[in-house]
């Protein structure tokens, strides 16, 4: 393996794993306060849409990701009245989400854009670029570090950086202030957190508007960074990867990231792996690597790698009783 | 807060109504946003679906399916879970029946077939659910989350499958060899030819007599059995459950093992009903549709089968919509199916207060008085 | 104003529906005294907490705190007052540490980090004055019951509390775990701190408190300096009855042969509290047992552990002529194939599923008999019938069979409960809280069934936190207190001091002592 591909390898699994980060961070804030949230893929894939049909609509990358966050973020919301404000069921809510997502924008992308449902590409203008492409450029030449580290990690948009970015800044939001302390206690005891004169109500909302707006920006970047244009159901489970990355990570953010690296790096993998035989063990099917992802987390759901501990609360409306 | 409960016939029969209409009236909106007439639409979507007989048997046919993911749905809904993995399991089903039919169909008769293809099918399918139902009775493991991991890994399991085994080698498509004869069952035209009656050919087939059955059989074992009455004990007060000696375990297993063998029997439908051969695109998010079925049908079988033929008229409607209405497609039928799981599901008591209220109005006032004696404690 | 006493309640009462939980109470604590305030269960002392925590606002009457009127509408109002509150059940998150725990809600910076450092500084100050030690970064989790305890305290002074209420604190500590907490409170009267503390232990009233106010039945019956009062006294007062006492036992048969017979039970519940201690009893045929005591000291576990909802961690049972070991305990199932019997206390969660219908929930345990059940096959009619018949036979209204559970009055529920249980003609019965919530009425009915039963040859065990209804039902009666059986009398022996005495846990009586013993 020369070092161009070790670069490419490493820029497709970032390239790959960004959505995920992004829908992984969201998830891991509504969960962390006590929300199950099923609905990752239907916000990531209504974000896309937005963004895309936003894109071509207004031609600005800004007001693009503005539409997309705004969609999500009354999504989230509607989620949170279902759920939060109305005892409803989380899963299913979720689950409603989801399906109304597929359907609504294909419906909404013929009826706009009469392309059988998808949106016309948005111009290069539009589109996130590489942020750095000069320090790409001239560190070709240097041997080693040139292809590793100026194409793997160097030449991404700005939205690869924003959710590497974002790991850490979630962290410090959950463990290093007040809101994440409250947040954190919420999910686990949220009696506790309304005796304590705190409303449960009002932070579950708070972690879902956090939520919409991160569910936002993977859906956005979809449409912005990776493809040009929305498709129907581009999504492909990428939300259902994202959520098995946060429970894979326990919750946490900075675990959930490697999560999500690793299922990114597995994606990456997959296709170069195709007809190439692995020593010992042959020919790895390409299948195989897809499902990695998910049977690595149901074999740790099982209990076979660790425990896993969801937060106390999760699932379980609130109910203030005397 | 005390919630008064709702008289049997409103929360069975009334709020499901509001609750269809609701998301009616929703995806009505959507229609008319998007520029069409919401009433034409449902013109032709309901002449579409029951006005030739055509049409009808498209309805039935994608009903038949329906009724089996719902009930498969219900049966855990009633065990106090949520089966959300009926996409996989329908797919280990299809996979079950197929493998037994490109397997014994050349060598075997079809009064031997079918039904070894049916036990199969259900076989793969309970199979498919008990795993996750062992994971979360004997390890904790959320039975949501790994239900929903298992939907993928059946999807990659029959990519692989059907790319690196079951292919004809040559063919272009993704697709298995046809079985033999034995293995398929008559669709509708046939079998009522043989009694004489015209009916026009359409993938409608003898398996939505199966399904019937299914519905009876899934109606007489929750209400007349011991084993349904455990289960529906265990799925509406676990500690009553266990007081009464019903060891919740067991009941998850049996639950989810149904479950899985219901969703498994879509592949008598789509597999040796419609195509007669293994394919990628069997199931097409029939499971999730099953979850809609379930939860308009209240989780009762009668419930379902109507749920079922209310979709299945959705769906067929929808392909007729999408021919005669430009712009319209049948993802509006997908959308509707989200607004109703949303209003019927989630949000299914957010209505039932006001509903309560209207029912309520209706009464006399005095019925509604409590009569919960003087007492002491 | 100095000299205003710290809590002045005066006139207040509370109703719920048909109970007056406080009915026209009065209360005076002094500053910087630690008040205990005494009763049995429903005596209405967690009520009148309430009302001055703010959880609950009175229909009538007033509160003063440190002299100055005071509306109490919510818990916020009453922490501003400097009123604190040590509830039963913690307010603590687990996966937290102490000093998150104590800061939660009154974080006195957005920043975590300058706000822990303020937090420690304050709290490493409260710990040295008042000598309660928390390892603050710990998690709660591993902390041990007394140290969340004394969390909780912590919680409380940190933000500024003045009075400090204690709900029943030592229902959960072990005796040295006590015996800290006694020396952290004597600490804190020391400071000024005025303390009001509910508990039924009157041991440890006579030892702490400066007063003490003894309520019964939603009313103040006596409120006394510790210094002119005596535990005999107090016991009196707390159980005084108006009901006579020494009833002659109505059973004119001895009672026959041992039915069950258990030794040994021990129960530790999931926060390491042992609820039952190596407790041991036999239930004899054409017998009564009743089970007194206030609630919370172990009779709950003891119903489920003969039941077989609970397995011990350690024990023998024998019933039916079978033996059970702690390590294959007696299961529900089995318990019926042998002819026990269970009314579970706690009716809505346990004895019926409340979305079935009647004629459902009347097989609830025996779905399987044969007469409701063939290879499988459920016999509707005849179940059916039998619910008409239980119906019929202990006067369930409305007499309609196909009615949700959930929709009978919760009297009803109970009756129907029983004439399940009792139908089945078991040899033992054990029955929790056979009349709660049943209307007057039905009571009497419910004692002749049960008092057949005895005189048929069953074996009854009956717990109830009524102690009239022990009074009146029982032969024999074993009075409970902390897990143990604190002693053991014949109904002629029962009064208000030998009952009251055992139940506050002061001296043990055997029926042999207490011959020689009775005052009547």
């Amino acid at each position: 393996m020369d070092e161009a591909m070790i670069g490419s390898l490493i820029a497709s699994t970032l390239r790959v794993s960004t959505p995920l980060i992004f829908c992984a961070l969201a998830g891991l804030l509504s969960e962390r306060s006590g929300v199950i949230d099923i609905g990752l893929e239907g916000k990531m894939l209504f974000a896309a849409f937005a963004a895309g049909a936003a894109g071509v609509t207004f031609g600005s990358t800004a007001v693009a990701l503005l539409v997309a966050m705004g969609t999500t973020v009354l999504l989230s919301w509607l989620h949170g009245f279902a759920c939060v404000s109305h005892r409803g069921d989380q899963v299913v809510s979720g689950v409603a989400i989801n399906i109304i997502a597929v359907g609504m924008t294909a419906v909404l992308g013929i009826a706009w854009f009469s392309q059988g449902g998808q949106t016309p590409p948005v111009t290069t203008e539009v589109r996130m670029q590489a942020l750095m492409p000069g320090v790409v450029a001239s560190l070709q030449g240097i041997p080693v570090l040139g292809q590793i580290v100026g194409q793997g990690f160097l030449s991404h948009n700005a939205l690869v950086y924003v959710a590497l970015l974002l790991v850490p800044a979630v962290w410090w939001l959950m463990y290093r202030t007040r809101f994440g302390l409250r947040l954190r206690a919420v999910g686990e005891n949220a009696h506790m957190v309304d005796a304590a004169g705190v409303s449960v109500v009002g932070m579950r909302y708070a972690a879902l508007t956090l939520n919409g707006l991160l569910c936002g920006l993977a859906g956005s970047y979809l449409v912005l960074a990776q493809n040009a244009a929305f498709v129907p159901n581009m999504t492909a489970g990428r939300g259902f990867m994202a959520l098995a990355a946060l429970i894979f990570g326990k919750w946490h953010p900075v675990k959930a990231f490697w999560a999500c690296l690793l299922f990114g790096f597995l994606d990456a993998v997959a296709i170069r792996m195709q007809g190439v035989a692995l020593p010992g063990i042959g020919l790895v099917p390409v299948q195989l690597i897809q499902a990695l992802p998910y049977l690595l987390t149901v074999i740790l759901l099982a209990g076979f790698i660790g425990r896993t501990v969801a937060p106390q609360a999760l699932g379980r409306p609130y109910l203030k009783e005397r | 807060m005390t919630h008064q409960p709702l008289p049997r016939w409103a929360d069975l029969v009334l709020l499901p109504i509001v609750n269809l209409a609701v998301a009616l009236l929703a995806a009505g909106v959507m229609v008319w946003w998007v520029g069409q007439d919401p009433l034409e639409v449902l013109k032709v979507l309901l002449h579409g679906a029951f006005g030739t007989p055509r049409g009808l048997s498209y309805t039935l046919y994608y009903a038949t399916t329906f009724v089996f993911t719902g009930l498969a749905v219900a049966v855990a809904f009633h065990g106090g879970l949520f089966n959300i993995g009926g996409e996989g399991q329908a797919i280990l089903g299809g996979l079950g029946t197929g493998l037994v039919a490109l397997w014994l169909a050349a060598s075997l008769p079809a009064w031997l077939m079918l039904p070894l293809m049916l036990l199969a099918g259900a076989l793969f399918g309970m199979v498919w659910a008990a795993v996750p139902a062992y994971l979360q009775a004997y390890r904790g493991s959320h039975v949501v989350i790994t239900t929903i991991m298992f939907n993928f890994l059946a999807s990659s399991l029959l990519v692989y499958l059907l790319v690196n085994h079951l292919k004809v080698p040559g063919n272009m498509s993704v697709e298995s060899a046809p079985f033999a004869d034995s293995a398929k069952l008559p669709s509708m035209a046939t079998f009522l030819g043989w009694l004489g009656i015209e009916w026009p050919n359409s993938p409608l087939n003898t398996s939505v007599f199966l399904a019937v059955m299914a519905a009876a059989g899934v109606y007489f074992f929750l209400w007349h059995t011991r084993l349904g009455y455990e289960l529906r004990a265990t799925g509406s007060s676990a500690r009553a459950a266990a007081y009464a000696g019903i060891r919740p375990k067991h009941q998850v297993m049996l639950a989810m093992g149904l479950s899985g063998a219901l969703a498994g029997m879509v592949g008598m439908n789509e597999v040796a009903g419609v195509n007669g051969r293994l394919l990628l695109e069997y199931v097409s998010g029939a499971g999730f549709t099953g979850i809609a079925v379930s939860l308009m049908g209240r989780s009762h079988p009668f419930g379902i089968v109507l749920a079922s033929v209310l979709f299945g008229a959705l769906f067929q409607g929808g392909a007729e919509v999408s021919f005669e209405v430009r712009g319209f497609s049948r993802d509006m039928v997908v959308m509707l199916q989200g607004f109703i799981v949303l209003f019927s599901g989630a949000m299914a008591y957010v209505l039932a207060p006001a509903v309560g209220w209207a029912v309520q109005g209706l009464r006399s006032p005095a019925a509604t008085t409590s009569e919960k004696g003087a007492a002491h404690g | 104003m100095s000299d205003a006493p710290a809590v002045e309640m005066l006139g207040i009462s509370k109703r719920f529906g048909p109970v007056q939980a406080n009915a026209d109470v009065n209360l005076t604590v002094a500053r910087g005294t630690v008040h205990g305030i005494v009763g049995e269960n429903g005596a209405g002392k967690s009520t009148l907490m309430s009302v001055l925590y703010g959880f609950y606002t009175s229909d009538s009457g007033s509160i003063k705190v440190f002299g100055q009127d005071a509306s109490i509408r919510n818990a916020h109002e009453a922490i501003a007052l400097g009123i604190g509150m040590v509830h039963q059940h913690f307010m603590l998150v687990d996966t937290l540490t102490a000093l998150e725990n104590v800061m939660l809600g009154a974080e006195p910076h957005v920043l975590l980090r300058k706000a822990e450092a303020q937090v420690r500084h304050r709290l490493g100050e409260l710990m040295a004055s008042t000598g309660l030690k928390v390892a603050l970064d710990a998690l709660v989790g591993d902390l041990s019951v007394g140290d969340r305890q004394r969390l909780e305290i912590l919680k409380a002074l940190y933000r500024g509390a003045k009075i400090l209420i204690l709900d029943e604190p030592t229902a959960v500590l072990t005796p040295q775990e006590t015996e800290q907490l006694f020396g952290v409170l004597n600490l804190l009267r020391g400071q000024g701190t005025t303390i009001l503390l509910i508990t039924h232990k009157l041991k440890e009233v006579m030892r702490l408190c400066d007063r003490v106010t003894v309520m019964r039945a939603g009313r103040v019956v006596e409120e006394v300096a510790i210094a002119d009062a005596t535990l005999e006294g107090l016991a009196e007062s707390m159980v005084g009855r108006k009901v006579q006492m020494g009833r002659v036992g109505d059973s004119d048969k001895p009672a026959g042969a041992t039915l069950l017979q258990a030794s040994g039970l021990h129960v530790v519940d999931a926060m390491g509290v042992a609820r039952l201690h190596d407790l041991a009893l036999e239930l004899r045929a054409g017998e009564i047992v009743g089970v007194a005591g206030v609630s919370g000291n172990g009779q709950s576990e003891l119903l489920e552990v003969l039941s077989g909802l609970l397995v011990p961690q350690q024990g023998r049972m024998s019933v039916g002529g079978r033996q059970f070991e702690a390590r294959a305990w007696i299961d529900p199932r089995t318990a019926r194939t042998l002819g026990l019997a269970h009314v579970p206390e706690d009716r809505h969660e346990r004895a019926m599923v409340m979305s079935f219908a009647a004629w459902e929930s009347a097989v609830l345990g025996y779905e399987w008999l044969p007469q409701y059940c063939r290879v499988g096959w459920m016999q509707h009619p005849q179940m059916r019938k039998a619910t008409v018949d239980m119906m019929e036979r202990f006067d369930v209204r409305p007499r309609d069979a196909q009615l949700l559970c959930a929709s009978f009055s919760g009297g009803n529920q109970q009756k129907l409960v029983l004439a399940r249980e009792l139908g089945q003609s078991p040899q033992v019965l054990l029955v929790g809280q056979p009349t709660r919530g049943v209307d007057i009425g039905a009571i009497e009915f419910i004692y002749g069934q049960l008092r057949a039963m005895r005189d048929a040859g069953c074996a009854v065990l009956v717990v109830s936190s009524e102690l009239d209804e022990i009074l009146a039902l029982s032969d024999r009666v074993i009075v409970m207190n902390q897990g143990h059986v604190a002693g053991e009398l014949p109904i002629e022996h029962c009064n208000e001091k030998t009952l009251g005495m055992l139940m506050i846990g002061g001296g043990s009586a055997t029926p042999a002592t207490a011959t020689t013993e009775v005052a009547a």
